[in-house]
């Protein structure tokens, strides 16, 4: 079943609260702390974006729907720090081992952050299997969502869409999937696809018949219609 | 799940949030993980040099262009990297335009996914539950929060980023605006008007 995290489609929320154009960029000094240790330490190499998303949905669902957007952040770095052995519980609890860190040479410096943030981490890949679909083309969200490869794994089906009618808009080229890599089973590329269902298809109540939602959606989730 | 646990480590921080950070930071930072000028930079590239500002250019610069905008609209990536803004958070561009049969909006319905290089970091509304749960079943609704009213002739398309590719709206250019220069035109282009809850101001609201 889904996670708190998939919450597209959700009622109950209350309305949306805009913010001034010119607001402040971090409304509280530790969000941007919290924003750029978390950056320096993917850095560090010892996880992928897909990882890390995990990490914060995996979050127990009590704090993932108390904690604050950052709070999720700095929670789930706690989390995924211990969880790939960089550090220990004691390290924590400030009872580790002194010293430095055997990682401590691959920490980010000042002078190559902007290198490293223009750089990016492309997620597009040569290779995988063929495009089975083509613009256009009628095709259906798979039914039931979730982790094909691992129970109550890493998914980027929101559970709104499973089972939903939708025609292909683009392909976006082979991109990794998050299923596989957010589990350190490799890659594991596909073709990726921008794919538009009607708001019809989506919602019992839509706002107009001719809306849409457009979804990225891997190969692996789809079927031919 | 196998990759659950019920005594998860971020319990052993502080609880306060500040001060979970701080305590994470120090330990980090003793072990030689982290460098704390490492963070400025960061803090500063996100605060000071990256934001809606980027993404203004370049509408203004589509406006202006028609030949830029062909391009633009066709393969971003390219495009935009020429101008600089490519990196972390855009390394994959496509660039959705509003007409008056359609209006464009972005949302990440699974975290908050958004077009850092050209907007920055996004703000709190955008990150918020209300936003994730409501903008693809009721963008109409969400839209007339941000005092939006779409005609009953223009269809909505929202796109919800649930991969790497990120989405930058290209809003209609405000009535008006003929004789202005790109200059002018980047100041009509708002940070709303680029995610699609809001529209390009007219020339004179953006003297006010």
């Amino acid at each position: 079943m889904t996670r708190v995290h998939d919450m597209g489609g959700r009622f109950g929320d209350g309305p949306v609260l805009p913010e001034a154009e010119d607001a402040p960029v971090f409304a509280e000094d530790w969000h941007a702390r919290a924003l750029a240790v978390t950056l320096a330490c993917g850095a560090l190499g010892q996880w992928n974006i897909d990882t890390s998303r995990h990490a914060r949905e995996k979050l127990p669902p009590k704090d993932y729907a108390r904690f604050s957007y950052y709070e999720k952040w700095i929670a789930a770095l706690a989390d995924l720090l211990v969880e790939k052995g960089v550090l220990t519980r004691a390290d924590l609890q400030g009872k580790g081992a002194a010293g430095l860190h055997k990682l401590a040479e691959r920490a980010l410096k000042a002078e190559t952050v902007a290198g490293v943030l223009a750089k990016g981490g492309p997620a597009d890949r040569a290779g995988g299997p063929a495009p089975r679909f083509s613009p256009g083309q009628a095709v259906r969200a798979r039914i039931p969502g979730g982790n094909a490869l691992v129970d109550g794994g890493h998914t980027r089906l929101p559970q709104y869409a499973t089972g939903a009618r939708g025609y292909i808009l683009r392909l976006h080229g082979t991109h990794v999937f998050p299923d596989s890599s957010a589990h350190g089973l490799g890659e594991a590329p596909e073709p990726l696809y921008a794919v538009r269902f009607f708001a019809r298809a989506l919602w019992a109540h839509p706002e107009h018949p001719d809306d849409e939602v457009v979804l990225d959606l891997w190969q692996s989730y789809l079927e031919p219609l | 799940m196998p990759h659950d646990h019920h005594d998860h480590p971020h319990a052993l921080l502080p609880p306060d949030p500040a001060l979970r950070v701080k305590a994470l930071e120090t330990i980090l930072t003793e072990k030689g993980l982290i460098d704390p000028a490492a963070l400025e930079e960061i803090i500063d590239t996100y605060q000071n040099k990256i934001g809606p500002q980027n993404g203004a250019r370049v509408v203004a610069r589509a406006w202006s262009d028609p030949a830029f905008k062909a391009a633009l609209l066709a393969d971003a990536d390219p495009v935009l990297a020429e101008l600089g803004y490519y990196g972390r958070q855009g390394e994959h561009m496509v660039v959705v335009e509003n007409t008056a049969q359609r209006h464009n909006m972005v949302v990440c319905t699974l975290c908050s996914c958004y077009p850092w290089p050209l907007l920055g970091i996004p703000p709190g509304w955008y990150k918020s539950d209300a936003y994730r749960a409501r903008a693809v079943r009721e963008p109409r609704k969400v839209l007339a929060e941000f005092g939006v009213a779409l005609p009953d002739e223009t269809a909505v398309r929202v796109w919800d980023s649930t991969a790497e590719v990120r989405y930058l709206v290209l809003p209609m250019r405000p009535e008006g605006s003929g004789g202005l220069g790109e200059e002018e035109l980047a100041a009509l282009v708002t940070r709303d008007s680029m995610i699609g809850t809001g529209l390009a101001k007219a020339p004179g609201e953006a003297a006010a």
